[in-house]
């Protein structure tokens, strides 16, 4: 009896992971998904927090892929090992602070680690070469195979028949003729095959797979690193960046102000690590405080909190000041006129 | 089989699901883990995780902005 062969596939919830994995489970192949969670994935986060995104049906894509498909996931939490691949990517960053080309070599890596301790065959991903700008071209290719250290374990089922044979289609466990020639940009092939497999409801990511390819996230992820003196960051600022306005009246501190209360329930779990305002003379927003304030930077904070609550046009406005210990006091504090709030403050 | 619980308060999706699948790892079949969190998110989340790896979701509710689901390691 011939042996089982099995691959596994990088899903990262689109279109593309999905055909691949498809094209290969089509030619008896064994094929489990691997999904990497580096803290900056779009996914499920996003629409957890917003009470006006509640109502919309929020799913992990990559969970739903995966059962579309019938095959297993494994969801690994790479986030520590992630930050080196974002603070000093050797290939330099795309538009904003993706650092696609490394993240590729990164993911492919750690998968090709799974391969060896799970005892499975190959790996595959949804790569279409001309797809993305910095990590799908043709000469990234086999870039990605070679740093990763996959080389021709490495299958791309869409454009697999542009690249070099890999081991499976020279050991005959995969047949190269039924793979695919996919290039460039259009996603036309992809929907065709898609409605060839019988496939009419997935997502069709607009930029990548994460928010560091978003301009105003970055920007925040800039300010922290700039604010703090170093490309250094925990998780619990990743996901802080996704959340409120994001204020900062001066280098040393920044405000982060709930929009509305699905927000601000969310901030509230942060009381313990940051200062936090609130009015309490008025309704108004939750608001937290990061950096190092003097008595003159509360005032300005509570100024400000003053400003998004109701009091807004009020005279005086209360405003609690909590710290991390949960000792309060309250000010008073005229909220802050808008000549006086720059538009610069906002990151 | 035995009882557990399991956290997530805080955490959003998918750390939920990757806590749960770290947890499962360390149980036998038959045991029952109940997993808190408020992510809403964990409602789908986890009872997809668990008709893909062949667990059993026994029950899930939600009150006060906590979501919680009661699950059945499969075989
Ligand atoms: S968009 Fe983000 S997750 Fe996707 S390859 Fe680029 S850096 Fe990695």
């Amino acid at each position: 009896m011939t042996q089982q062969r099995k691959a596994v596939a990088l899903i990262s919830g689109g279109l593309d992971s999905m055909l691949a994995a498809k094209t290969v489970m089509e030619q008896g192949i064994h094929v489990e998904g691997i999904n990497f969670f580096t803290g900056f994935c779009v996914e499920g986060h996003t629409h957890a927090i917003r009470d006006k995104d509640r109502a919309k049906p929020k799913r992990n894509n990559a969970l739903w892929v995966a059962e579309q498909l019938g095959i297993k996931l494994h969801i690994v939490d790479v986030i520590e090992e992630y930050k080196k691949v974002l603070i000093n990517p050797k290939h330099g960053y795309g538009a904003h602070l993706n650092p696609c080309l490394d993240c590729k070599i990164f993911m492919v890596n750690r998968a090709k680690q799974w391969l060896a301790e799970n005892q499975f065959d190959f790996i595959i991903t949804g790569e279409v070469i001309g797809q993305r700008p910095m990590s799908q071209r043709k000469n990234t290719m086999p870039i990605i195979a070679k740093q990763s250290g996959a080389d021709d374990l490495l299958l791309r089922p869409l454009c697999a028949k542009n690249l070099p044979e890999t081991l499976p289609e020279r050991e005959g466990w995969i047949d190269r003729d039924k793979l695919h020639d996919i290039t460039g940009r259009s996603r036309k092939p992809q929907m065709a095959m898609a409605a060839q497999f019988g496939i009419d409801d997935y997502s069709q990511p607009a930029g990548g797979c994460c928010f560091l390819v978003d301009k105003n996230y970055t920007a925040k992820l800039v300010d922290l690193w700039q604010a703090q003196g170093s490309k250094d960051y925990e998780l619990d600022d990743v996901m802080l960046l996704k959340v409120g306005r994001h204020i900062r009246p001066a280098a040393h501190f920044k405000l982060i102000v709930a929009r509305e209360e699905g927000e601000g329930r969310f901030l509230q779990g942060y009381k313990k690590e940051y200062t936090s305002l609130l009015a309490t003379s008025h309704n108004g927003p939750l608001v937290l405080l990061d950096g190092e304030a003097s008595a003159e930077d509360l005032f300005l904070a509570a100024q400000i909190t003053a400003r998004f609550g109701q009091g807004r046009e009020a005279e005086h406005v209360d405003v609690a000041i909590t710290d991390k210990d949960g000792l309060e006091r309250v000010v008073t504090v005229t909220p802050i006129p808008k000549a006086q709030f720059p538009k610069e403050w906002y990151i | 089989m035995t009882q557990h619980t399991l956290n997530t308060r805080r955490l959003l999706c998918p750390l939920p699901v990757i806590r749960t699948q770290d947890k499962v790892k360390s149980l036998q079949p038959g045991d029952v883990l109940e997993v808190v969190g408020t992510d809403p998110g964990i409602m789908q989340d986890i009872p997809a995780w668990c008709r893909i790896n062949g667990h059993k979701v026994l029950d899930s509710h939600s009150a006060d902005h906590e979501y919680v689901i009661v699950l059945e390691v499969g075989a």
